[in-house]
């Protein structure tokens, strides 16, 4: 068994960008894999239900592009976890040609192993029949066939398993669908025999970049080295440091809990691990915990398209009408839903942000107001576009014109960014599956398909 | 008397999924830290009245004494990029809890 095992996330989030100097600290360390997460569902429900990327092409091109070279040149295995943003076919497929193009414009030869994370509706319907899916947590409600039916792209986030066979059948480029963020840190230590808990734990303060560091960013790279009781963390830019208190905390970043963290098929219990500044800036981690869990569950994602929606962004600055702003806006709606009348009331919705009132926080805002201008979204969900824009438009111009009691400024209420006012923005989605299912055998959800290119 | 904004060194909400939000609070010395999780201010029924939400709504209010930090989670009333959210990453619901007062 090796002494060490280093691992090298180049940042965050692929496409987020890093500096080359940090990389080639990295790569002056002799990592064992390069790894990088690529998805995330903090972007909302969106880009797994229209199958759209959170970062762009262009990046995400310039990004891989040094961490392929140097992967290939060094014979050590690129992951992309979660490829794409949400880890569909499509997000899949979309990062395997910019794969190919760089393999072509660097004449460059491959292994890929690309492992799809898409699960079939009929399995669901089956396994839900079966009693075999349950929500996430008790925010989410029981899962329904006919919202299975409706929801555009199903996904499962892969644990290790299926990325440890890539990595056994010698593949250079791992490209995952979906997969649980830690897992394709985890299964490069797996890989080498290292412990289940310090693989899953350093996989969960790598797959942030650098945002483990101080000061942290997802924008930098950082380095990972497993040993056989405890990793350590160490940033590759001088500017950045780690602490005892910041990998700690870092463990517990956007989880529910600080030191238990669900993942498919097991839990981590942090509770007891020691975090130790063992030079500047460099900090060991001990006793993290892996626990098996039975039955076997992995995590299903789904969006659906819910409706679609048309908006508007305003300024408003007459003090009259900044003093006024709800009531003004509800006797605008009243009037459009009057003009309206054939049309089902619960066949459309609108909703109003008043931003600089309470734009963020809505009825939760806690502070008094005291400004002079107000920045008016507003927005029309409804069943089709068409109906979105029409209820939209109509919306604006009795905004526009709207004769509040006591109006001076009668020439018009809203001052507007651009022409056109109205934005047609398309279809809404929402996380309509986020349940767990339990499985038996993971070969049968995550085929792996092997291309030498 | 201090409030925990001034205390703490991190103070932040985020998206622990899209269902819920959490709310984490790191201090960047013992003193502080310990003071907080000592003074008996930080309970599920406060941060229950400061969001406007049910007690039942809180999954989790957890301190880890490792990263000098608490964390509490609860449910989103939307969840997140659906209709009517208006905090798709969750990353801006941290303020009700800045002003509670640490004696």
């Amino acid at each position: 068994m090796k002494e060490t095992v280093k691992i090298l996330a180049p940042c965050g989030m692929l496409g987020y960008g890093y500096p080359m100097e940090s990389f080639l600290n990295g790569i002056a360390e002799g990592p064992d894999a390069i790894v990088v997460d690529a998805g995330s569902t903090d972007a909302g429900p969106h880009k797994l239900g229209a199958g759209v990327s959170i970062v762009s092409r262009r990046a995400t091109k310039k990004d891989l592009i040094p961490i392929i070279t140097y992967g290939l040149k060094l014979k050590i295995p690129v992951i992309i976890g979660s490829a794409g943003g949400a880890g569909a076919s499509v997000h899949v497929k979309w990062t395997k040609e910019i794969i190919e193009e760089i393999l072509e414009e660097q004449n460059l030869k491959a292994k890929i192993a690309i492992i799809w994370a898409d699960i079939p509706k009929d399995l669901v319907i089956k396994a839900l029949s079966e009693n075999k899916i349950i929500p996430v947590s008790k925010s989410v409600k029981p899962l329904k066939e006919d919202i299975v039916k409706d929801t555009n792209n199903i996904v499962a986030q892969m644990g290790h398993e299926p990325i440890l066979k890539a990595l056994e059948e010698k593949a250079d480029i791992i490209i995952c669908g979906r997969a649980y963020d830690p897992s394709p840190f985890a299964a490069v230590g797996l890989f080498y025999g290292f412990e289940p808990g310090l693989c899953y734990h350093l996989g969960k303060i790598l797959e942030c970049g650098a945002l483990c560091a101080e000061p942290g960013t997802t924008k930098d790279c950082i380095l990972g080295i497993l040993k056989k009781d405890s990793f350590i963390v160490k940033p590759l830019n001088n500017v950045r440091k780690c602490y005892p208190t910041s990998v700690a905390a870092h463990t517990f970043y956007e989880k529910e809990h600080p030191f238990i963290l669900k993942g498919p098929g097991f839990i981590l219990d942090l509770e007891k691990c020691e975090f130790t500044q063992i030079e500047e800036g460099v900090v060991e981690v001990r006793n993290s915990r892996f626990i098996k869990t039975e039955p076997y569950y992995i995590k299903l994602e789904g969006a659906r398209k819910i409706a679609y929606r048309t908006f508007v962004i305003a300024g408003v600055r007459d003090p009259l009408l900044v003093e006024k702003i709800e009531e003004v806006e509800s006797a605008v709606e009243k009037q459009v839903r009057e003009y309206y009348a054939e049309i089902p009331s619960d066949d459309y919705k609108i909703n109003f942000y008043n931003y600089g009132k309470n734009g963020v926080m809505g009825s939760r805002e806690i502070e008094n107001f005291n400004g002079y201008e107000i920045g008016v979204l507003f927005e029309v969900i409804a069943n089709t576009q068409e109906l979105a824009n029409a209820i939209c438009a109509s919306l604006r111009s009795t905004f526009l014109h709207y004769g509040y009691e006591g109006r001076k400024s009668t020439a018009g209420n809203l001052a507007f960014p651009f022409a056109p006012s109205d934005i047609e923005y398309g279809p809404v989605y929402e996380f309509s599956i986020y349940h767990l299912m339990e499985v038996e055998d993971w070969s049968k959800l995550f085929k792996i398909e092997y291309l030498w290119r | 008397m201090a409030n925990l904004y001034e205390m703490a060194k991190v103070l932040r909400s985020k998206n622990a999924g899209p269902f819920d939000i959490t709310l984490d609070v790191l201090f960047d010395n013992q003193e502080y830290y310990w003071k907080v999780k000592q003074s008996g201010q930080i309970t599920k029924r406060k941060i229950a009245e400061l969001y406007k939400i049910p007690e039942s709504h809180i999954s989790h209010l957890v301190f880890y004494d490792q990263a000098l930090g608490f964390k509490i989670t609860f449910t989103r009333d939307v969840s997140s990029g659906s209709i009517g959210d208006r905090d798709v990453y969750g990353a801006q619901q941290h303020v009700p809890l800045m002003k509670i007062q640490i004696p």
